[in-house]
């Protein structure tokens, strides 16, 4: 609990490091955390191969969703999109390295809940992709 | 039937010596002599205050207005309906249902005085102020109002006095209206007598913002609304908990509050309705208590209040709410609407002292016990989960009123809100540990 705000969220929150958006874009995808309205969008480029050469995201909310965005975004430059497929909460949480509670957990998980149903190519983001 | 049963916080009533003990502390709750309520002596009817989130780190509850904290008068007037009265109510003929029927319906009387209703009768049993709003809707507005009819609401309200009536747009393309909210929180009136123009036949709106905090001149909107034959509608989940409302004196026509934002427990609310509305009114759900007779392919209705009231209610939350307005009536709800009243002041006053702090909504004469506010650079997520920290407890988000937060462009606020129970020293330990916000997140 103590260090929830470790200085890792705070400067991601403050300085994030892939906030913008990519136009054109192969992927874009948003949607809201409608318990809080915490907004997040996901863009990203993919090579012919399947691999994911550019990223952003933009959106506003509470310091764990935007740096947990920031983070994720950092996480899969470079991978493929296989490999996002199979990312989870326990990876997100492992990027933050903090424990969360239910409520804050939704926080946490709505930017690899939009950047899935991105990249599966979903009408709407479920909780099941997170799950 | 009533007398049968003693008032459950009666001494002698209680199972044991620790539950007396407990009942007197209601009877020296309240007043001291200056005629100011005695706080101290207040917050040691709620156990839950006494309690610490972390060894150390006491509770400093202040989100009375997402529900309030409960005094032991009904934690044990449900208990002890549970250990020696509880049985089905009505048509029982042994005594416990003759017991429970009794404390039932007491409760009702209690509750028919507390709002100065006419009749107890004009008291029905809702879980809470949405079911009660949404009561009116199926069966008032779905047989009463017709295609092309206007429904005048305000920028202000709660998603339970908003969604109601888009589902029954929806079904019988009713126009929904609404009135505008200045930059300084309160409702535009002379907007609000233009749109009176569109003859609305239905003007709903709550008696105070649960965000803004706001106090909306009741009495004149609905004289306004009555002039020109439409009917009204107060959502009450703010107001009834924390100043006198006086339904005769309103002249409302529906007045919806919970039990559970004013020191009873959950699941149980209140509709008020003015007799003849009622009367008119069909059910709203099918069910036994609600039929006076059934045939195989038929009912006839009972009489109000009993018609909208189908199925076993929560008849120990009902006995909890009746206790509850005991607690309430016992302390005086104009003392507690005076301390709020100083408390709001005092903490807009600190809130506002700190650099970055932002407080929505009106100036203190113009509200209750609720203050929102934003910290520059810190969502209010961040502000709530730090403060947590330190024992302090608000809410954070829209607070269920999407619409408003949009209308000054904020995806969300913090929340402080108080009660008859809220002090001073809480309002202080909120702004030091806004101040610790502030340090964490360097702004």
């Amino acid at each position: 609990m103590d260090d929830f705000y470790r200085e890792l969220i705070i400067d991601r929150y403050k300085n994030p490091q892939y906030r913008g958006h990519l136009d054109p874009a192969d992927i874009t995808f948003e949607d809201d955390n409608p318990l809080c309205g915490d907004h997040i969008r996901v863009d990203l480029r993919v090579d012919p191969q399947g691999m994911i050469n550019e990223v952003a995201f933009d959106g506003h909310g509470c310091a764990i969703s935007q740096a947990s965005a920031d983070l994720l975004m950092e996480s899969i430059y470079g991978k493929s999109l296989e490999e996002v497929k199979q990312l989870t909460k326990e990876d997100i949480l492992e990027m933050l390295g903090i424990e969360l509670g239910p409520v804050r957990l939704k926080c946490a998980l709505l930017s690899l809940k939009v950047l899935k149903a991105g990249v599966y190519g979903l009408g709407e983001a479920s909780d099941d992709l997170v799950e | 039937m009533s007398g049968l049963l003693a008032d459950a916080n009666a001494p002698g009533y209680a199972p044991d010596r620790q539950a007396q003990e407990n009942s007197t502390t209601v009877e020296r709750s309240g007043m001291s002599h200056n005629n100011r309520l005695d706080v101290e002596r207040i917050r040691m009817d709620f156990p839950i205050l006494g309690r610490e989130i972390r060894p150390g780190v006491p509770l400093v509850y202040l989100d009375s207005t997402a529900t309030s904290q409960k005094p032991i008068a009904v934690l044990q007037a449900m208990d002890n309906h549970y250990r020696r009265t509880n049985a089905n109510i009505h048509r029982g003929i042994h005594t416990l249902a003759e017991e429970s029927t009794a404390l039932y319906e007491e409760a009702r009387k209690k509750i028919a005085a507390f709002i100065n209703a006419p009749s107890a009768r004009q008291i029905i049993y809702t879980r809470n102020t949405t079911e009660s709003i949404n009561l009116v809707a199926n069966s008032w507005g779905r047989n009463f109002l017709r295609n092309g009819d206007t429904i005048l609401l305000t920028e202000m309200e709660h998603h339970s006095n908003l969604v109601p009536w888009q589902m029954l747009a929806a079904e019988k393309n009713l126009q929904l209206e609404f009135i505008p909210v200045t930059s300084n929180g309160l409702l535009d009136l002379e907007a609000y007598e233009d749109l009176l123009k569109l003859q609305p036949r239905l003007v709903a709106f709550a008696h105070m913002s649960n965000v803004l905090g706001t106090i909306n001149p009741a009495r004149e909107m609905i004289r306004l609304a009555h002039d020109i034959g439409a009917i009204t509608l107060v959502d009450g989940a703010q107001s009834v908990p924390h100043f006198s409302v006086d339904v005769q004196d309103l002249d409302v026509d529906f007045l919806a509050f919970s039990g559970h934002k004013m020191c009873g427990p959950t699941g149980i609310g209140i509709l008020y309705g003015k007799r003849e509305l009622l009367d008119a009114m069909p059910p709203f759900i099918g069910g036994g208590d609600m039929i006076k007779r059934v045939y195989l392919r038929s009912f006839v209705p009972n009489e109000i209040p009993y018609k909208f009231e189908a199925g076993t209610p929560a008849i120990a939350e009902v006995i909890g709410l009746g206790a509850a307005i005991d607690y309430l009536s016992q302390v005086g709800m104009d003392q507690i609407a005076e301390h709020e009243h100083q408390i709001i002041d005092y903490a807009l006053e600190r809130l506002e002292e700190i650099p970055g702090v932002e407080v929505f909504g009106p100036p203190s004469i113009h509200k209750g016990g609720v203050a929102s506010f934003t910290l520059k650079g810190v969502h209010p997520h961040d502000v709530s989960q730090i403060l947590d920290k330190d024992g302090v407890a608000i809410r954070a988000g829209h607070h269920c009123a999407m619409p408003l937060h949009e209308k000054f462009n904020l995806p969300a606020t913090a929340r402080a809100s108080f009660y008859l129970y809220s002090t001073f020293t809480e309002v202080d330990l909120l702004v030091n540990a806004i101040y610790k916000v502030k340090t964490i997140f360097r702004v």
